[in-house]
């Protein structure tokens, strides 16, 4: 009965979220459907870093390599001719499950901070490499000439990339879920409590890691394509490790391990941010100061704090 | 060619020891408390601005100096006995929401105090100059550099090897636990450490701050070469934090002046002129990763 009860609170969320367009145009705010569309992707990224962080038990900290680097291959793609979404958004998308298979297989090796670590070192290297591209538009970054062509849709306006955008975000959402409810996402579930115990009963533990290490960032490869199409910009401060930190920030604000935690994180930080920065000049110091009070009196994130209320 | 490399090879000396100033702090506290802190670059960039803004008041890069010393090393203490402290029993993640919060208010603080344009910061008249040096000319502010940054090595190994405070540093390093079940007072000890941390940040970011930029963000920066340097030498080791941060000061200023070069001798000029930048830039991240691959612990691991 319960389960009911919150797939058809789902449903309704995910029916206003694809109504809000219209709202937003109905009272004359257009801009905010831009705005929208990028707290879906942004939604996306932190739920596909919530993945790795929360059910893969792995704190990277170097996911900007995979979404800004899905922005890259897209704008490099569009560069060299190849307009259409359904050739360069699974190209991002292999792309960065492909680097994230390279990373992953020599990060695994080490452990706790060591792993934060050296998922930063690969990070800041795939970002120094591409600002010292000429191709890929040094530090200006790489613009787009128009967005991906998804034909038959048309993703000219920012109302039918916020469309895809929440369609890409809950299809992710679903598959997660589904894979967490798995064999595999029970393994997985295993290893992070006891990574040894699960050793000894014969799991292929850093297989089984690396697997989600790369869904995660290949879910990111699909996010950072989306930004590029809505930036219209491939730039290198989505490589840089402040974005990985901002992702990791999305997900600790959220909910870590909560099957809405990257969501609600994304939405609070930059909601934040954007409401702030229409009362003051200086709203990240006040980011900064909510962000300080959720890692001290709010543990386990903006969805621990909804699940006690419930 | 020698005299560049010898040049380049000084450059890499100066930036390696101060590289230390910054990572010896930090990897005391990575160490001891297994703490994560991001915020560690807004030391260096508070330290520059408010050594920048006392220079010019006074008149004096001395003074400049020493006011951004003793400032940040109140900011530092205060930092860790009303916040951080109640960090290092949390998990990793915590650390970084709370540090990385504290980047965003520092950057935000630094820019409504002194606005969004960088702040000049002029060395000392009289090292303006070059000097000669082995037959070329050096800038003397880069030597002085280099004679404050050994001192200050030479001063921290004593306090660290050769004091009662460095022993119980050394101690809690290699077992926090065991140091405190021994009688050592790790919290106390712990302000002493960040204070003196934040004080060695200051310095280096008034240092530097004539060379590199004094501007928000310059913490973000140089905080992932200090993390480099640290892991590289061992996560809690002052001496692995010396050499990481040499290593890392000398390959990274080597590798941006002569990569390019050697590489124009065995490939093509274009493709040189991509590969030169890109692989000179990305050289010490390499070491790193090469370090962690085959010495996880780094080079002077601190717990035995």
């Amino acid at each position: 009965m319960k389960d009911r009860r919150h797939a058809l609170l789902e449903l309704g969320l995910l029916a206003a979220a694809a109504l809000l367009p219209f709202a937003l145009q109905a009272i004359g705010e257009d801009y905010y459907i831009g705005f929208a569309a990028r707290l879906a992707i942004f939604a996306l990224a932190a739920t596909s870093l919530n993945f790795v962080v929360g059910h893969g038990g792995m704190v990277a900290f170097g996911h900007a390599a995979f979404f800004g680097g899905g922005a890259y291959v897209v704008a490099l793609l569009m560069q060299a001719g190849v307009v259409s979404a359904w050739l360069a958004w699974p190209a991002a998308v292999a792309a960065a499950a492909l680097a994230a298979l390279l990373i992953g297989a020599l990060s695994l090796r080490t452990k706790g901070v060591y792993f934060i670590m050296i998922t930063l070192a690969f990070a800041q290297m795939i970002y120094y490499s591409v600002i010292s591209l000429q191709f890929a538009g040094g530090d200006d970054g790489l613009p787009l000439d128009a967005r991906s062509s998804l034909a038959p849709f048309d993703l000219g306006n920012d109302r039918a990339l916020y469309w895809v955008a929440l369609a890409l975000l809950a299809a992710s959402l679903h598959a997660l879920r589904r894979v967490a409810a798995s064999r595999y996402g029970r393994a997985l579930a295993g290893i992070r409590q006891n990574e040894a115990r699960m050793e000894a009963l014969g799991y292929p533990v850093f297989r089984l890691k690396l697997v989600c290490f790369v869904i995660g960032a290949a879910l990111a490869g699909l996010a950072g394509a989306l930004l590029a199409n809505q930036n219209g910009l491939a730039s290198p401060g989505q490589l840089y490790w402040t974005q990985s930190g901002m992702l990791l920030v999305m997900v600790i604000l959220g909910g870590v391990g909560k099957r809405y935690g990257g969501v609600l994180g994304a939405i609070a930080l930059l909601g934040l941010e954007e409401a702030l920065g229409l009362v003051t000049g200086h709203s990240h110091f006040y980011v900064g100061l909510a962000l300080l009070a959720v890692a001290l009196f709010a543990p386990r994130g903006l969805a621990g704090l909804l699940e006690r209320k419930a | 060619m020698t005299q560049l490399i010898l040049e380049q090879a000084l450059n890499g000396l100066q930036f390696g020891l101060m590289l230390f100033l910054l990572a010896a702090g930090l990897t005391l506290v990575f160490g001891i408390m297994d703490m994560i802190n991001l915020s560690h670059g807004s030391l260096y960039m508070g330290g520059a601005y408010l050594g920048a803004a006392a220079a010019q008041a006074a008149g004096s890069f001395l003074v400049g100096l020493l006011a951004a010393m003793l400032g940040m090393a109140v900011v530092g203490a205060a930092l860790e006995t009303l916040l951080l402290r109640r960090l290092y029993a949390r998990d990793h993640l915590a650390q970084v929401l709370a540090t990385f919060a504290l980047i965003l208010i520092a950057n935000e603080t630094v820019r409504m105090i002194w606005g969004p344009q960088p702040l000049p910061l002029n060395p000392p008249a009289a090292l303006a100059g070059p000097v000669e040096l082995f037959g070329f000319s050096y800038p003397a502010y880069r030597l002085l550099i280099i004679g404050v940054g050994l001192a200050v090595a030479a001063f921290l190994y004593l306090l660290v090897a050769r004091t009662r405070a460095g022993m119980w540093v050394r101690a809690g390093a290699a077992n926090r636990e065991m140091a405190e079940a021994l009688g050592v007072d790790v919290r106390r000890l712990f302000t002493g450490i960040f204070a003196l941390g934040a004080a060695l940040c200051a310095a280096a970011g008034v240092l530097l701050g004539p060379l590199l930029a004094v501007q928000v963000g310059m913490g973000e920066n140089i905080l992932i070469l200090a993390f480099v340097v640290i892991v590289i030498g061992g996560i809690g080791s002052i001496r692995g934090a010396l050499v990481g941060s040499l290593l890392v000061g000398v390959v990274d200023t080597l590798g941006r002046a002569l990569l390019p070069t050697l590489l124009r001798a065995v490939a093509s000029p274009e493709v040189a002129g991509h590969l030169g930048p890109a692989l000179a830039s990305i050289t010490i991240y390499l070491l790193m990763a090469a370090v962690l691959f085959f010495r996880p612990q780094g080079l002077f691991p601190a717990r035995a």
